[in-house]
C-alpha cells in the first residue's frame, strides 16, 4: 500500500465542502499559537493528545469491538522506553519511538493472544487488559533501574531541540497536532482498507465474519497490535511533555478510563468522534478545574473527574452512539459517509 | 470424477439423542442438490457439520478432495465453500454495499476489485438500489438475499444455503428461485437445506430426504415424491 | 541462615490462617458482584467504589458516634440495599438490554463520580478505624490469630449464609433464581422481573456494604483503593465462576490465601501480582471459572 497514493485517494473521494472545512480547521490550528498563551497551549496539547490516543483506542473498540480498559499500559511502556533511551543512552526519542512501539506491540500481542486464543470476550477481556496494566504498575513500582515508585525524570534542558522533544509548550503544541492529524489519516486509511473491513465484520458478528473467510483471531490481533503501537508513540510524547513518569499515575486505571472518554463521547467507530470528543471534554474539564480553584480558593483534586463521570452517564443515557453521529444528522451528511 | 462434496457415514449425537444418524451423500460439481426433511430431522446439524461449525462423532466430510472435518470456517471459505445462516446474520450497522464488499474481499486482489465484485453480486440479487442502506433497515426478504449475496461474493465453488426461503411469501420465493438458477448457471454448485417443498422441487436436480436424522430416500424430485417412505413420513399431509 | 523447619511451618500456617480469614471477607464482597451478574446480567463496575463508600460509612459512624463496625454493618447493609433497589429501578434497568459496553460506561461513570466524590469529601489520606481491640489476638499453639480478623470472617460467613438461605428457602429467593435460569419463563408465569432485579441489585449492594464495613476493621480506607477493590471482586468472581455463589466464596478464599502467601513469602508488593497470576491461569485453563458452567 503506497501511503501517498492512499492519501491522494482519500482526498479525492471526500466531498469538496467537507475537505475545505477540514483544511480551514487545520489552517486555524496551525496559526492559532500566535494568539494562544502558555496555558491555552497546554490545553490544546491535551486536546490533541487525547484525540490521538482516543483514535488509537477506537481502532480496538470502535472498529474491532474489543473493549480495552488498560490502554494506559501502552502509554506507560512507550513513555518509559522513550525516556530510558534518552536519559540512559542519549538516544533521541525520534529514534526511540521504534523500540517504544515494539515493546508495546509485544505486550499487546501477549494480551491479545491470551484473550483471543481462548475466546475471552467482552468484560472478561477488559479485565485482562486492566490486569496487565496493574501488573506493569507494580512491576515499575519495584524496578529500581527506572526509579521505582519515586519516579523517573527527564532532565529539562535550556537548549531547545525539537528532534529530541526538548522545548517549550509551542513545540509540544505542534508535535501533538501533527500526531493527531497523522492518527486521523492513518485511521481513515485503515477504515477503508481490507483490514478495516475485516474489523468491522468482526465487531458486528464474528461468527458471520468467519463464514466469509475472515480469520477473526488475526483481525483482532492486528487491532490490538496497531492500537498499542500508536498509543506508545503518544506515550513517548507525553513523557517528554511531563518530564517525569510515576508508575502510580502512568499505569493508573483512571488514566486508562480518561483515554477512552473522548471516542465514546464523540462517537465510537467514527473517525471524527475521538477528535470531537477531545475538543468537547478536555476544555470543559480544564475550565471546571480553573473555576473550582477560583471559587474554592484552592485546587480540589477529583473535581474534573466527577464531571467526566457525570458527562459519561448523561451521554450514554441520551446519545449512546456519541455526539458525532448526532451532529452528522444535523449537518445533513448521509449515513453511509464520514 | 470425484464429487465436489462427499459426506460419508456421518453421525452426531447430543446427550443420547442422535441428531444425524449415519448419513452419506455426495454433491457433484455444477448441480443443485437439496436436503429436505420435517422439523427436527437433523438438517441443520448436518449443515453445520458440512460448514465446519461442528465436528461429527463419526464419519467423514470431504470437500474438493480434502477432508473438511475440524477445518476452521474461514479456511473452508478460502477453499471455496460459502454458507448462509438460517437466522440471517447481516452486519447490521454496515451498509448493504459494505456487507457485500466484506464477502468479496475473500478473492479480490484489492478493495477496488472487491467493491466492483460486490456491486456485481448486488445487481444479481436485486439489491443494488438498496446499496447505501444499513443492513438493519432491510426487510426480511431483502436480508435473506443479502445473506446470499455476501456468501456468493466470496466466489465459492459450493454455496451452502440454510433455509433461505423459509418465511418468504410465494412471490419472493419465486424471485429467489430464479436468482439461484441464474447463480447455478454461472457455475456455482448449490447445496440447499430446505423446508419449503414447492420451490425445492422446482429447483433441485437431486433431493436427499432425512427423517429423525436418518436418510430415507434420495433421487430426482419425481423419484422422491413417489417414494412410499417419503410420502408416509413427510409429504403425507402436504402431497395427498 | 535458614530458620529451623518448625518455625517455617508455623509461618506457613499463620499466613494460611490469615489468608483464609481475609479471603472470607473478600468472598462476601465478590458475592455481591456475582449475585448481581448472575441474575441481572450486568457487571457492576462500581462495585469496589461501593465497598469504599461502605468503609467510609463505617469509619464515620465509628469516629463520630462510636458505633462499632461489627454493629454498623447491619444498618449500612440495609441502607445499601435501599440504594441498590433504587439504582436498579431508575438508572440501571433501562440498560439491562443494552450492549455490554454501554452498561459498562454507565457504571464506570458512576464509579468515577463515587471515587472522586469520596476524594473531595475525605481527601486522599488513608483513614484507619483504630478499634480498641485491633491488636488483640489469640495464640493457638504456634499460630497467632488476630481477633478482628476472626470476627470479620465470622460476620462475612454469617451474611453469606443468610444470603444462601434466602435463595434456597424463601419464595422470593426461589423466584429470583427462576429469573436467572429462564427470564422468558419467569415473565410468562407472572413474576415481576423488574422488581426481582431491583431486589437482587439491592442484595448485591447490601453484601458489598457489609463487606466494606468489615474491611475497615482490617485495612485503612482511602478513595484510591476503590478501583483495586473492583478489580479484586471481579478477579474473584471470574476465578470462582461468573454467577456462581459458592464460586465467589471459594474464589475469595483462594485469592485471600494467594495474596497472604505472596506478600509474606515473596514481597508485600507481590500481593496483587499473585491474584492476577491466578486470574491469568484460570482464564487460560478454565475460562468459565472453577465452579462456573460453560455459557
Amino acid at each position: 500500500m503506497n501511503p501517498f497514493a492512499t492519501l491522494a485517494r482519500l482526498v479525492d473521494e471526500a466531498p469538496r465542502r467537507a475537505l475545505l472545512l477540514l483544511a480551514a480547521f487545520v489552517a486555524v490550528l496551525l496559526v492559532a499559537p500566535v494568539v494562544l498563551d502558555r496555558y491555552l497551549l497546554s490545553v490544546f496539547f491535551l486536546i490533541f493528545w487525547f484525540a490521538t490516543v482516543g483514535q488509537a483506542w477506537n481502532i480496538m473498540m470502535g472498529f474491532c469491538g474489543q473493549l480495552s480498559l488498560g490502554h494506559a499500559l501502552y502509554v506507560g511502556l512507550g513513555g518509559y522506553v522513550g525516556a530510558l533511551f534518552w536519559v540512559k543512552f542519549g538516544i533521541s526519542p525520534a529514534i526511540a519511538i521504534v523500540p517504544a512501539m515494539l515493546v508495546a506491540v509485544a505486550f499487546g500481542a501477549v494480551i491479545g493472544w491470551l484473550g483471543f486464543r481462548f475466546g475471552i470476550e467482552g468484560v472478561y477481556f477488559a479485565l485482562l487488559t486492566i490486569a496487565f496494566a496493574e501488573v506493569a504498575r507494580i512491576g515499575f513500582d519495584n524496578w529500581s533501574f527506572v526509579g521505582g515508585a519515586a519516579g523517573f525524570f527527564i532532565p529539562v534542558s535550556s537548549a531547545a531541540s525539537p528532534v529530541n522533544l526538548r522545548g517549550g509548550p509551542m513545540l509540544f503544541y505542534y508535535v501533538a497536532l501533527a500526531m493527531m492529524i497523522i492518527a486521523f489519516i492513518l485511521c481513515a486509511a485503515l477504515r477503508r482498507s481490507r483490514l478495516g473491513h475485516a474489523w468491522l465484520a468482526v465487531r458486528e458478528d464474528a461468527e458471520a465474519a468467519r463464514a466469509l473467510g475472515i480469520d477473526v483471531f488475526r483481525a483482532k490481533m492486528a487491532a490490538v497490535v496497531i492500537s498499542a503501537a500508536m498509543t506508545a508513540v503518544a506515550g513517548v510524547v507525553y513523557a517528554f511533555y511531563q518530564n517525569n513518569l510515576f508508575p502510580s499515575q502512568t499505569f493508573d486505571i483512571a488514566r486508562s478510563i480518561e483515554m477512552i472518554l473522548a471516542p465514546i463521547i464523540g462517537g465510537l467507530g467514527t473517525l471524527f468522534g475521538p477528535i470531537l470528543g477531545a475538543f468537547i471534554l478536555t476544555p470543559l474539564g480544564q475550565t471546571l478545574i480553573a473555576l473550582v480553584e477560583k471559587i474554592a480558593g484552592r485546587a480540589i483534586p477529583g473535581v474534573n473527574l466527577v464531571f467526566y463521570g457525570a458527562a459519561l452517564m448523561v451521554i450514554i443515557w441520551f446519545t449512546p452512539n456519541g455526539v458525532w453521529p448526532w451532529l452528522k444528522k444535523k449537518l445533513g451528511i448521509p449515513e453511509g459517509r464520514e | 470424477m470425484t464429487p465436489l462434496l462427499d459426506v460419508q457415514g456421518v453421525t452426531k449425537r447430543f446427550r443420547g439423542l442422535t441428531a444425524v444418524d449415519n448419513v452419506s451423500l455426495s454433491v457433484e460439481e455444477g448441480e443443485i442438490f437439496a436436503v429436505i426433511g420435517p422439523n427436527g430431522a437433523g438438517k441443520t446439524t448436518l449443515f453445520n457439520i458440512i460448514a465446519g461449525a461442528m465436528t461429527p462423532d463419526t464419519g467423514s466430510v470431504t470437500f474438493a478432495g480434502a477432508s473438511a472435518v475440524g477445518v476452521q470456517p474461514h479456511e473452508l471459505c478460502r477453499r471455496g465453500l460459502a454458507r448462509t445462516f438460517q437466522i440471517v446474520r447481516p452486519f447490521p450497522e454496515l451498509t448493504v454495499m459494505e456487507n457485500a464488499t466484506i464477502g468479496a474481499m475473500m478473492r479480490a486482489p484489492d478493495m477496488d476489485a472487491a467493491r466492483a465484485r460486490a456491486g456485481e453480486v448486488l445487481r444479481q440479487l436485486d439489491l443494488w438500489d438498496r446499496r447505501e442502506a444499513k443492513a438493519k433497515s432491510l426487510t426480511l426478504p431483502d436480508r435473506k438475499r443479502l445473506e446470499c449475496a455476501r456468501a456468493l461474493a466470496t466466489g465459492p465453488r459450493l454455496l451452502l444455503l440454510d433455509e433461505v426461503m423459509a418465511g418468504l411469501r410465494p412471490t419472493e420465493v419465486d424471485r429467489i428461485v430464479a436468482i439461484l438458477r441464474e447463480i447455478n448457471r454461472s457455475g456455482v454448485t448449490i447445496l440447499l437445506i430446505e423446508h419449503v417443498m414447492r420451490a425445492t422441487m422446482a429447483l433441485a436436480g437431486r433431493i436427499h430426504v432425512l427423517h429423525h436424522g436418518a436418510t430415507i430416500a434420495e433421487g430426482t424430485p419425481e423419484e422422491v415424491t413417489r417414494h412410499p417412505k417419503v410420502l408416509e413420513s413427510y409429504l403425507g399431509a402436504e402431497a395427498l | 541462615m535458614d530458620p529451623p523447619n518448625g518455625m517455617l511451618w508455623s509461618l506457613y500456617a499463620n499466613v494460611l490462617v490469615q489468608g483464609v480469614l481475609t479471603g472470607l471477607v473478600y468472598g462476601l464482597m465478590a458475592l455481591g458482584l456475582s449475585v448481581i451478574f448472575g441474575v441481572v446480567r450486568v457487571v457492576n463496575f462500581a462495585h469496589g467504589e461501593f465497598a469504599v463508600v461502605g468503609m467510609y460509612a463505617a469509619f464515620v459512624l465509628f469516629r463520630s458516634f462510636g458505633i462499632d463496625p461489627f454493629v454498623s454493618m447491619l444498618p449500612i447493609a440495609a441502607v445499601f440495599f435501599v440504594i441498590g433497589y433504587g439504582l436498579q429501578r431508575t438508572l440501571i434497568n433501562p440498560f439491562v438490554s443494552r450492549p455490554e459496553h454501554e452498561q459498562f460506561i454507565l457504571l464506570v461513570g458512576l464509579a468515577i463520580i463515587m471515587v472522586n466524590g469520596t476524594l473531595m469529601i475525605f481527601g486522599p489520606d488513608a483513614r484507619s478505624a483504630n478499634l480498641s481491640y485491633s491488636f488483640d489476638s489469640w495464640e493457638i499453639g504456634a499460630i497467632i490469630v488476630d481477633k478482628v480478623r476472626v470476627y470479620a470472617a465470622t460476620a462475612a460467613l454469617a451474611v453469606a449464609a443468610l444470603l444462601f438461605a434466602f435463595f434456597r428457602f424463601t419464595a422470593t429467593g426461589v423466584a429470583i433464581r427462576a429469573c436467572a435460569d429462564n427470564l422468558v419463563g419467569a415473565a410468562v408465569v407472572g413474576l415481576d422481573v423488574k422488581k426481582l432485579y431491583a431486589l437482587t441489585f439491592g442484595l448485591g449492594l447490601a453484601c458489598v456494604g457489609a463487606a466494606g464495613a468489615l474491611m475497615v476493621t482490617l485495612t485503612d480506607a482511602t478513595p484510591m483503593i476503590a478501583p483495586a477493590f473492583t478489580l479484586l471482586a471481579f478477579t474473584i468472581v471470574i476465578i470462582g465462576g461468573m454467577g456462581s455463589m459458592t464460586g465467589a466464596i471459594v474464589g475469595g478464599l483462594l485469592i485471600g490465601i494467594a495474596e497472604a502467601m505472596a506478600s509474606v513469602l515473596i514481597a508485600p508488593s507481590m500481593k496483587t501480582m499473585a491474584s492476577f497470576g491466578l486470574l491469568v491461569l484460570v482464564l487460560a485453563l478454565r475460562p468459565q471459572g472453577l465452579l462456573g458452567r460453560r455459557a
